[in-house]
């Protein structure tokens, strides 16, 4: 392998890792607030490209106008999902919003089948994305720039908002102990709320970029996205905003690389992950960043 | 009442001739495709049953079901097939060495079936089961991603994601009922023994049950291995069924199903498994006129496909927001009961005489 073509593969491998960051966000926000996994996360990732889609083909709106709108309505998504299926059940055991999760998921996947259809649709992708820019012998596709910037501009405003405002204190607050932070007179429902459309806004941003890499959407197409960015959050900390930033670029640079330097092992590079994901869970829970 | 320490065995007899005289006559006389249905049904009581033994019974929540079928369903169609039809199967990659001439009975294909399953069961357990709720439930279902990804990948054993084709069908009524009233019986009388009794306290509360001297690990690994156990079974005769087995079968999807059924029938009680089980394989084959196209009194209504989970989904939301304890909560239905309606009905005709 020549330094061009590695060079390739690391521009690749950390868009990726960009995406995978903005997902993996959504669910350690959620988990480090209600000790819950939100299987539905990653349906919400595809939701928000069905808006996209949606937006473009039925009432013809620019394309910058449709994203915009697909992330709001992806927040309110988000929103409706937590009402829905996990409020009623926050003092329920753990099985069941378990259960309601996973069964959340499904019927977001099934909904899509039946209103959207089953068969995979094109994308629309405006031009500079897909233009190849040659950097000394090295080929790079616009997206492969535009997905590392936007994450980044986007991963510093959640850091603010999480660090230094009062909204972001709440939600660190009721991470750290949901009783007490209760007792302090910090509003749960609204802060749960706003920790569902924070991570469900920064999942369809990274839906967009997703669609612009890969430009097919079908109503599965949010499962494994989803998956990974989970276990990067868990291989980073699940709590943690750091760790799910740093597990997501690490994943998203395995997966590409494990292709890049052993093709012969592309059709594990599923099974690689999920054998790290267990080996990280049986000897260090906590993960990278995380706290115990 | 002379009844109360009674075994009812002439009640219980009695309902397995029934059950034994209707195989006969299904076999007989019903048309292949009810046939069909009535396995699956069996196969899904299996599955239910043995799920519900991980997850409702010991409260280990378990997303692994559809991996243990898949071994299940491999290891019995490597086993008795015969050499010439995976001769045929193999075009790519030959089959390796011993596995290309081995045939043997279906039934001893079954035990193997079961006994590997179990014993990954045993590797993937003994590890994992020392993670709590939502882990045990992620490195679980990681588990089954990887079974299918190995599965799709070796493919001078399981022939890749071609699949086998063309295995001869030997699973009928008699082995799908027969398999799931054992697997029942098993499971009751495990559930009423004192493993039984441990298992439903590790559920309840872990740490009370370790200071009472219960042995946590020993427990859950087992509760693990029986379920893996009957799981593999399931996946097997499932693959003789439909006589074709293809490694994405077994993906997230199937272990959902068998979700469906545990929860809405309650975690944690057999007879609600067993009903929603069967439910759920007829209502699959009867919810498939919603998908195919129909014209009901000159308007044509087309067929919205994909509607059937969509309707299963919205049940389980449904049963899990609204009825925690699903169809029977954790209570069973009992001889005892059938005794006493079968008598209290007499009685009551004697008395109004």
């Amino acid at each position: 392998m020549n330094l061009n073509i590695f060079l390739q593969n690391l521009s690749n491998g950390i868009s990726l890792g960009c995406l995978f960051a903005l997902i993996a966000i959504g669910y350690t926000m959620v988990y480090g607030v209600l000790r819950l996994i939100n299987f539905a996360h990653g349906d919400i990732f595809m939701m928000a490209t069905f808006f996209v889609y949606y937006a473009i083909a039925l009432f013809s709106l620019p394309w910058g106008v449709a994203c915009l709108v697909a992330v709001v309505l992806a927040m309110l998504l988000g929103r409706t999902v937590e009402r829905i299926a996990y409020k009623p059940l926050r003092n329920a055991p753990r099985i069941s919003s378990l259960c309601s999760a996973i069964g959340m998921s499904f019927l977001l996947e099934n909904f899509a089948i039946v209103v959207f259809g089953g068969r995979p649709k094109a994308f629309y992708r405006p031009e500079f994305f897909s233009k190849i820019f040659i950097l000394g012998g090295v080929r790079i596709p616009g997206v492969n720039f535009i997905t590392p910037i936007v994450s980044i501009i986007f991963l510093l405003i959640l850091t603010y908002i999480v660090y230094r405002t009062k909204t972001g204190l709440a939600m660190r607050a009721i991470s750290k102990d949901f009783d007490t932070a209760k007792l302090m007179g910090i509003n749960l429902d609204r802060t749960i709320s706003f920790t569902f459309i924070l991570g469900s806004g920064l999942a369809a941003i990274g839906a967009v970029l997703w669609a612009l890499r890969y430009p097919q959407i079908w109503p599965f197409m949010g499962v494994f996205p989803g998956w990974r960015a989970f276990i990067a959050a868990v291989i980073g900390g699940i709590g943690s905003i750091r760790g799910a930033m740093v597990g997501g670029f690490m994943v998203g640079l395995l997966t590409i690389m494990i292709v890049a330097f052993m093709p012969g092992l592309a059709g594990y590079k599923d099974a690689f992950i999920f054998i790290i994901l267990i080996f990280v869970l049986l000897f260090k829970p906590e993960g990278i960043f995380g706290e115990e | 009442m002379k009844g109360k320490k009674k075994d009812y065995i002439l009640l219980k007899i009695a309902t397995i001739l029934i059950i034994f005289i209707f195989i006969f006559i299904a076999q007989r006389s019903f048309d292949a495709y009810i046939i069909r249905i009535l396995n699956l049904c069996g196969i899904y009581v299996i599955l239910g049953v043995s799920l519900n033994l991980i997850n409702g019974f010991t409260g280990q929540f378990s997303l692994g079901h559809a991996g243990f079928m898949a071994i299940g369903a491999y290891v019995s169609a490597l086993l008795y097939t015969s050499p010439e039809i995976k001769e045929v199967n193999y075009f790519i990659t030959p089959l390796i060495w011993p596995l290309n001439i081995i045939q043997i009975p279906f039934i001893f294909s079954l035990i193997m079936a079961g006994l590997v399953s179990a014993g990954v069961g045993f590797l993937v357990g003994a590890p994992c089961l020392r993670l709590k709720g939502d882990y045990l439930a992620i490195v679980t279902f990681g588990f089954s991603e990887i079974i299918r990804v190995l599965f799709c990948n070796l493919q001078s054993i399981t022939n890749g994601p071609l699949g086998l084709k063309g295995l001869p069908s030997y699973t009928n009524l008699w082995w799908t009922w027969g398999i799931a009233i054992f697997t029942v019986w098993f499971i009751k009388n495990l559930i009423n023994s004192s493993y039984g009794r441990a298992l439903k306290s590790i559920r309840e509360d872990e740490i009370a049950a370790e200071a009472m001297g219960v042995k946590l690990f020993y427990h859950k690994v087992l509760s693990f291995i029986v379920g893996a156990f009957f799981a593999g079974i399931a996946g097997a005769l499932l693959g003789s069924l439909v006589m074709t087995i293809d490694p994405n079968t077994f993906s997230f999807f199937m272990t959902f199903q068998i979700i469906i059924i545990v929860v809405v029938g309650g975690l944690g009680s057999i007879t609600g498994t067993v009903i929603v089980g069967a439910l759920f394989a007829i209502l699959m084959e009867v919810l498939r006129s919603v998908e195919s196209p129909m014209s009901l009194f000159g308007l044509n209504i087309p067929g919205i496909p994909g509607m059937r989970m969509l309707l299963f989904s919205i049940l389980l939301m449904i049963v899990v927001l609204f009825f925690h304890q699903g169809l029977m909560g954790t209570k069973e239905w009992s001889w005892e009961w059938l005794y006493k309606k079968l008598m209290g009905n007499k009685k009551e005709i004697e008395e109004g005489s």
